[in-house]
């Protein structure tokens, strides 16, 4: 049934990563209400599910950028993505 | 604590149904073709991330995108300012203002692909009514099939001729929605006319304006149907837009996987611009 979708292990990873972030997020706000918007670094007042998205769309693009510029592995930009995350959850 | 009513939730679970089916399933299925390569029947290979770094290093990728960029600027640039200038010289009571609010309207209520057909036969040199006024009455010569400058010239009055209507409206409505008080108060104080347009009317149009500009960055950007029954992309490849590059290679060449690439960056674009602007045209008023 699903087999027109072309479904392989790494992108599926890539889908329920993104789905269980939203999850954790879905169970931060119930056990700890606080997702209020905040005014961080940038002067954007975010909440918790947009400093989730910033990073995805931040990490989207230094993993492209990367994959353009330099080509193969992709460590660095992970590392790279990793703390853009970080910076974002924390300061943004 | 407060008690909140938990409820509503089951009243979006249609639109997520839907959005689910329509949007978050096909775009699904596009992230795993971008990594696969086919030959049809639905038997797939893994191929990685090559397809990405293969889109992201062409060049006939840049050269699509690049004048993707140009015509969503050039008709930005037109059709934002003629917009507001229209809403602006509107009459807002009276017997007019249906007329004009009809008039304005009609344009975009015409389908895309018609809208193609229609300019096409009005451009051609030899029969269509400006194409021969221009060649033969006025002896200036212009020929979109041939010509990349007066093809682009086409492309941009098209839109502008289609789209501009909906800036034209958003802004009046904007306008329409200001207190007589305001105004009174600006004669009161001896306002110029530019004076109320900077400090009156143009804050009370910054919402509409925005979805406006929104809008018309979204569509332009990701437009197809006309372009392409104009010119299809010609002369060459000069009018060779994004999406009308894309579906060459997705249907044409059947590399669904460049494809599916290609597409992935072209939403992350779309994604990032519409994501800025909005951000910062709205930063102000939350806090």
């Amino acid at each position: 049934m699903l087999s027109w979708m072309a479904w392989t292990w790494p992108t599926a990873l890539v889908f329920i990563g993104i789905f269980s972030a939203i999850g954790v997020l879905v169970l931060l706000e119930i056990r700890s209400p606080g997702g209020d918007t905040r005014k961080g670094v940038l002067g954007l007042s975010t909440t918790r599910g947009d400093r989730l998205f910033i990073t995805l769309l931040g990490t989207s693009y230094i993993f492209l950028a990367w994959l353009g510029l330099f080509g193969m592995p992709l460590w660095y930009p992970l590392g790279l993505s990793i703390l853009w995350g970080i910076f974002t959850f924390w300061k943004v | 604590m407060k008690t909140e009513n938990q409820k509503a939730w089951f009243f979006v679970l249609p639109v997520l149904v839907l959005v689910a089916f329509n949007a978050l399933i096909p775009m699904m299925t596009v992230v795993n073709y971008s990594v696969q390569e086919t030959f049809g029947d639905n038997v797939f290979f893994w191929q990685g991330l090559d397809w990405f770094e293969q889109i992201l290093r062409s060049d006939r990728f840049h050269a699509a995108l690049g004048r993707q960029f140009l015509f969503t600027f050039l008709i930005l640039i037109i059709e934002v300012p003629l917009g507001i200038i229209i809403a602006l010289a509107m009459p807002r009571k009276g017997f007019w203002v249906p007329v004009c609010l009809v008039t304005m309207a009609l344009p975009m209520l015409i389908p895309w692909n018609v809208v193609g057909a229609m300019w096409n036969i009005f451009t051609l040199p030899d029969i269509g009514l400006l194409g021969y006024f221009l060649n033969h009455v006025l002896g200036v010569s212009y020929d979109m099939t041939q010509n990349p400058l007066a093809a682009w010239v086409t492309i941009v009055t098209m839109d502008v001729w289609h789209w501009t209507s909906l800036v034209v409206l958003l802004a009046y409505a904007g306008l329409v929605s200001i207190p007589d008080a305001y105004y009174q108060a600006a004669k009161i104080d001896g306002a110029s006319n530019w004076a109320v347009f900077r400090f009156i009317q143009l804050p009370k149009m910054k919402t509409v304006l925005t979805i406006a500009i929104l809008l018309r960055f979204m569509d332009s950007f990701n437009i197809y149907t006309e372009p392409f029954v104009l010119t299809g992309g010609g002369p060459g490849n000069s009018t060779t837009l994004l999406s009308i590059d894309l579906v060459k290679i997705a249907l044409g060449q059947f590399d669904l996987g460049p494809a599916a690439a290609m597409s992935l960056i072209y939403f992350a674009i779309t994604l990032l611009v519409s994501w800025l602007f909005y951000t910062l045209m709205t930063k102000d008023d939350l806090n």
